[in-house]
Parts: C-alpha cells; sequence; structure tokens
C-alpha cells in the first residue's frame, strides 16, 4: 500500500494518512508501545498519535455531518456523499492550485460548486423517489456516486490518475511541551470546530434549522405547520454538501493526493462513524467520527496498519450490538 | 402437489430449452469463446444474488455484505481444489459442498448475533463485516501461504464448464422457488412484510431470519466455489464491498421478491456490462461507467418497484394457495416448533 514516498525523518507525526489505498501511508512505527523505550518519548508518541487521530476525527465528521442530516430529513444514506466530498477537494485543489485563489476563497468555491451539487443530485435522483420504497433512492444514490466517479475520471473533467496537490502554504511544526503540532492539523481543527459551532447556531438559532428540526421528526406534521418540506431538504442537501466540500479542501491540503475515486473510503468510514454515534443525530455524528480518527490512527500507529479498517468496523459491529441504534442513538420502541 | 411438480417439470423444460439454445448459438459460432466466459459468469452472479433475494427480497433483512460471503466460498473452494483437486472431478464437488458450507456456517455464526438489527443498522453492520472479510483476504498469506493474499490466489485449475455450472445455476433456482412456497418461504415473507406481526403468529423469527440469511449466503458461497472453478485467479479486490452493491442492485432491480426478476436481471446485467465495452469500442471505453450508472440512475427512476415488481414470470409463478382446511392448528402449525 501507500508507496513512494520516503519516510518521514524526524517528526513523528507528520503527514500521517489514513484512508487505506490513497495517499501516503503511515510509516513511522519505530516505537511500539511493546517494544523497548516505553517512557517520556513514548507518551509523546502517544499524543502525538491523538492529535493525528483528532485531525483525522474531525475530517470525518464533516462528512459524516452530512450523513446523519441528510438521513435525519429523509431517512435515505446517501452514497453519493463521498463524491461529493471528492468534487470537493477538486474544486478545492483546482482553486488554489491552478486558480490562484487564497485558501478561505477556494473553500467557499468549493463549498459554493458542492452545495449547488447536492441540491441538483436530490431533485434529480432523489425526489422523484420520495414516496418509492426507500431502497430505490438508496439504489439511485449508488447509481449517482458511480456516475460522479466515473464522469469525474473522464480525461476532459479530471482525469483518472492521482493528482499531487501543492500545498499553498507550507508545513510547518511546532513544539509544545515536546509535542510536535503543525500548522496543517491546527488549521483543520480550527476550521472544523468553526463550522460545528456555525452549524450548531444554524440548527438551534434559525427559522430554517427549525424546520429542519421539524422535518426531520414527521414530514406530514411539518408540513401541515406550514413548512416547505422541500426546500427544507434542499436546504439540508446544499449544507451537507458544502460541508462535505469543506472537508474535502482540508483533505485534500492535509493529505495531498486526490483522484476521483477518493471518496469512497473516507464517505464510507464517516457515514460508518455517523452510524457508531446513532445516525441522524448530529451530535453522535461528531462523536462517532472522533472515536473512528483515534481508532484508525491508533490502530495503524500501534498495531498495524493493515488491520486498521478491520478493527474500526470490528468495533463498529460491537457497539451495534450492544447498542443498536448507536451511542447516542434513542432505541425505537416497537409498536405493533 | 401436483402443480407444483407440474411447475418443476415446466422449469426444467425451460432450461432444456434455453440449454439446447445455447448450445445451437455456441455450434452456429455466434457465441465466442468471450461471450461463453460472459454467460457462464452471468449464470453465477445469478447463483449469488439468489441468494441475496432469499435474504432480501424474501426475508427483508438487508445485507451490505454479500460479496464477503461470496469471496469466502471461492476462497475456501480454490484453496481446496488447489491443495488437495488438481482438477480431479471429485475434489471439484468436495471443494464446492465444501465451499459453500463455509460461508453458510459463517453465516451462521454471523448471523446469530447481528440479525437482531434493524434494516439500515444491520446493512452497515453486515458491510462492516464485508471489509473485515476483504481485510482478512488481503492477509490471508500470512497465516495460509496458500491463499495467496492481496497478491491474490493463482493457479487454480478451471474445472466448472458450462454445463456444471447450469446444473447449479438450475438447482438454485429450484430450491430458492421450492423453498419460497413452502412454509419456510412463508415464514420467510411474514418477516419481511412485518416482523412483530410474525412473532405475533408464532414464527421464530430469530430462527427463521438466521436460516434464510445462512442458506442465502450459502448460495453466494456456492457462486464463489463455482467461480473459483471457472476462472485460474482469484483476488480480494473481486470480493470487496463494492461488489455487494452489485448483488443489491441486481436483488432491488429486478424487484424485491421477484426469483424470475432477480434472474433476469443478473442475467443481463452481466450482459450490460460487457455488452457496454463492446458497443463503445476503444474510443469511447472511457465512458462505460457513466453510461452504466446513467442506465441504473434512469432504470430505478422508471420503475422504483424494480422490473417485476414482486411478480413471477409464467412458469415460476406460485402455486395456487388451498383454501384453509377446517383442521384445528391452521396453516401455521407447521411453522411452530
Amino acid at each position: 500500500m501507500g508507496g513512494g514516498e520516503k519516510p518521514p525523518p524526524r517528526f513523528k507525526n507528520r503527514s500521517i494518512t489514513a484512508f487505506s489505498g490513497f495517499g501516503p501511508l503511515y510509516r513511522n512505527r519505530q516505537h511500539s508501545l511493546l517494544g523497548v523505550d516505553m517512557g517520556v518519548d513514548v507518551l509523546e508518541h502517544v499524543i502525538g498519535q491523538v492529535i493525528n487521530g483528532l485531525q483525522l476525527g474531525f475530517m470525518y465528521a464533516l462528512i459524516a455531518l452530512g450523513y446523519t442530516m441528510v438521513y435525519g430529513v429523509v431517512k435515505l444514506i446517501n452514497f453519493a456523499h463521498g463524491d461529493v466530498f471528492m468534487v470537493g477537494a477538486f474544486v478545492g485543489y483546482l482553486g488554489f492550485n491552478q486558480w490562484g485563489m487564497p485558501v478561505p476563497v477556494a473553500v467557499l468555491t468549493s463549498m459554493a460548486v458542492c452545495a449547488i451539487l447536492g441540491v441538483v443530485i436530490e431533485k434529480i435522483a432523489y425526489r422523484p423517489l420520495r414516496y418509492a420504497p426507500k431502497i430505490a433512492a438508496l439504489i439511485s444514490a449508488l447509481g449517482v456516486s458511480l456516475f460522479l466517479e466515473y464522469f469525474c475520471s473522464l480525461k476532459f473533467i479530471f482525469g483518472p490518475n492521482y493528482r499531487v496537490v501543492q500545498r499553498p502554504f507550507e508545513e510547518v511544526h511546532w513544539q509544545l511541551a515536546g509535542i510536535s503540532i503543525s500548522n496543517i492539523q491546527v488549521m483543520v481543527m480550527v476550521t472544523v470546530l468553526f463550522m460545528l459551532l456555525m452549524l450548531q447556531y444554524l440548527l438551534y438559532r434559525t427559522k430554517v434549522g427549525m424546520a429542519m428540526r421539524t422535518v426531520s421528526l414527521d414530514h406530514d406534521a411539518a408540513r401541515l405547520m406550514g413548512v416547505n418540506v422541500d426546500s427544507v431538504i434542499s436546504v439540508t442537501f446544499a449544507i451537507g454538501s458544502a460541508l462535505a466540500a469543506a472537508g474535502g479542501v482540508l483533505y485534500a491540503i492535509a493529505y495531498p493526493q486526490i483522484q476521483p475515486f477518493m471518496g469512497i473510503m473516507p464517505g464510507l468510514k464517516a457515514f460508518t462513524a455517523a452510524v457508531l454515534g446513532g445516525i441522524g443525530i448530529i451530535p453522535g455524528a461528531v462523536l462517532g467520527a472522533l472515536i473512528m480518527g483515534q481508532v484508525e490512527t491508533l490502530t495503524a500507529a500501534f498495531l498495524s496498519s493493515q488491520l486498521r479498517d478491520a478493527i474500526a468496523f470490528g468495533i463498529l459491529i460491537l457497539v451495534l450490538l450492544v447498542r443498536p441504534c448507536g451511542i447516542l442513538g434513542k432505541t425505537e420502541t416497537e409498536k405493533v | 402437489m401436483k402443480q407444483k411438480y407440474t411447475q418443476t417439470i415446466l422449469i426444467i423444460v425451460a432450461a432444456a430449452i434455453f440449454y439446447v439454445f445455447i448450445k445451437t448459438l455456441i455450434f452456429l459460432n455466434v457465441l465466442s469463446p468471450y461471450w461463453q466466459l460472459v454467460l457462464d459468469q452471468s449464470l453465477i452472479v445469478t447463483i449469488g444474488a439468489l441468494g441475496l433475494s432469499l435474504i432480501y427480497g424474501f426475508t427483508g433483512q438487508f445485507s451490505l455484505g454479500h460479496a464477503a460471503f461470496y469471496g469466502i466460498g471461492a476462497y475456501t473452494a480454490g484453496a481446496i481444489s488447489k491443495t488437495l483437486g488438481h482438477g480431479s472431478l471429485l475434489w471439484f464437488i468436495i471443494a464446492i459442498v465444501a465451499g459453500t458450507l463455509a460461508a453458510a456456517l459463517i453465516a451462521l455464526l454471523i448471523g446469530l448475533p447481528i440479525l437482531r438489527l434493524r434494516s439500515d443498522y444491520l446493512g452497515i453492520a453486515t458491510l462492516g463485516f464485508g471489509i473485515i472479510v476483504k481485510v482478512g483476504m488481503d492477509n490471508a498469506n500470512k497465516v495460509l501461504p496458500v491463499l495467496g493474499g492481496a497478491t491474490g490466489m493463482s493457479g487454480l485449475t478451471t474445472v466448472a464448464n458450462f454445463e456444471i455450472i447450469f446444473i447449479f445455476f438450475l438447482i438454485a433456482i429450484l430450491l430458492l422457488k421450492n423453498l419460497i412456497y413452502s412454509k419456510y418461504g412463508r415464514a420467510f415473507i411474514s418477516i419481511r412484510e412485518d416482523e412483530i406481526a410474525a412473532d405475533a403468529m408464532g414464527i421464530d423469527t430469530t430462527r427463521y431470519k438466521t436460516m434464510a440469511f445462512a442458506l442465502g449466503c450459502g448460495l453466494a458461497g456456492l457462486a464463489g466455489s463455482l467461480y473459483a472453478h471457472r476462472y485460474p485467479f482469484l483476488h480480494p479486490s473481486s470480493f470487496e464491498f463494492l461488489k455487494s452493491f452489485d448483488f443489491l442492485l441486481i436483488v432491488v432491480l429486478g424487484g424485491l421478491g421477484s426469483i424470475s426478476g432477480t434472474i433476469v436481471t443478473a442475467v443481463g446485467w452481466a450482459f450490460l456490462l460487457e455488452g457496454l465495452r463492446f458497443v463503445l469500442g476503444e474510443q469511447f471505453i472511457d465512458f462505460r461507467g457513466v453510461i452504466y450508472a446513467l442506465i441504473l440512475v434512469i432504470t430505478i427512476l422508471m420503475r422504483p418497484q424494480g422490473l417485476f415488481s414482486g411478480k413471477e414470470l409464467l412458469f415460476m409463478k406460485p402455486p395456487r394457495l388451498k383454501t384453509p382446511t377446517n383442521r384445528e392448528e391452521g396453516s401455521h402449525a407447521g411453522l411452530r416448533n
């Protein structure tokens, strides 16, 4: 896996990636917990890994939010969401690499493009199936996902190959009390926290947010209360896709290799994170994503990078067995 | 009873006609070896899809890990054939049985705990299992070198030909059809329609769900075992979670709860994928995925309930139900165990 790049020299938490099969893989495994030098060095290493896990977890959180919001309002697993994330990464990359935009502008452009994309996907592929069996919309989502992947692989769109992203700024490592943290990690975490706060504000302090919460409870009741359900669903798709796009741009900066199929694994992991936390519940998505990020990073660092996915999904299954609706999920009482 | 046998005979006659038709095409050189391979592949996929049809289409248990069981069957059968069989027919049969049983047994073990989950949660748990199996296949060579690991398992003898695959295809159809129209099948369908109501009617839902899951995954294992004897090379990427979606979309596009729908869609799907390659030619081959995706979306938008929407072809129709006799126990008696 991975291939090609030199092992990171000094910094213990440099250029880690996490998505299997994509991008440079974590190589720095000279410190084993079971190995020799257990001491301050190991502690620093663990903390470094926890920070890496946080970075990854926050990125998963951005994607997971889109999954969970869409699931909340239309009860659909939007399999195309991972590919919206991919489009976001590409638009961001084109923005700051080809068109010379500053990074914030590139992020906003990418978010706008993907918001429109999300709304269009919903209008074309999901809205006609809203009253069909749920599985029909799921198949449609799979079709859209394949379409985005293959369409973006066409030579005159993005092309099928990996593209190396030139970072818009240099990676700088700061040493804080022996713990190395990079500006990219800080940027990712700050951006994601900012977006989470914005989302929280939107959901609980604005009319649109109230409408979204209403629709997620009951479509018909919401309609009777004068909520325009269709437009609320569109807004949900727009916000979810915009968050995924932001995640995509951050991903492209943090793990600078992108290609049209890159959305599959992060999308799947983020979706798993959403299920882990309890799908449809926004704090659950963030919690699940953070757990997922830690599990993956720590497994890769201390156990085996190949077994990473197996352990992450094994934990998912175990959690579901104990809490069948996710960690924060409400167990629905069955009614006849 | 009599009608049931008539139907079985009808199916066999239909299969014989189909067989003669294919043989004639081969004889007339209409069907090149390449398309014969596609045909074999389509039959194998159909067997696997019938398994998912039983799990999801008839019992309503949302499984996204079907390709894992397909892979377990393929790897088990492949390993047995490669180490012991070396192309002998006896070992081929043993390998097929072992592959089927391995998949069914693992499905039983994994199904008992996770089938308690509902709809999407079950889907994700099975999807997770599929990914675990894929990781296992990637690293299998560390335990058993013969399994080949991430580079794949090569050097398999291709014992299975069209006839053998076709016979298993037929057996799978007959098995599933007779199962669905038996008392077990009614229990499966009742669980799909309403699990709580089925429970209230005295159906042991856990037992029947697990049974359907193990049987369906057994069929996937059978398909995998045949696959391992049709192609000389197995690779973990042939059994990753994306392949589970192929089975799922075949079953859904065919129409949930329709055996004929699954069969027609599975064969059509395999031929569509290869046909696109043929139609588009070298120049537009890049568009294959795009067009395939568009066909998928358009089909599901036009027919959200699937192509057959629970209906069956003439010779696959369910036997007409007799009016329940006035016995004390009624029609659900046989399900109480």
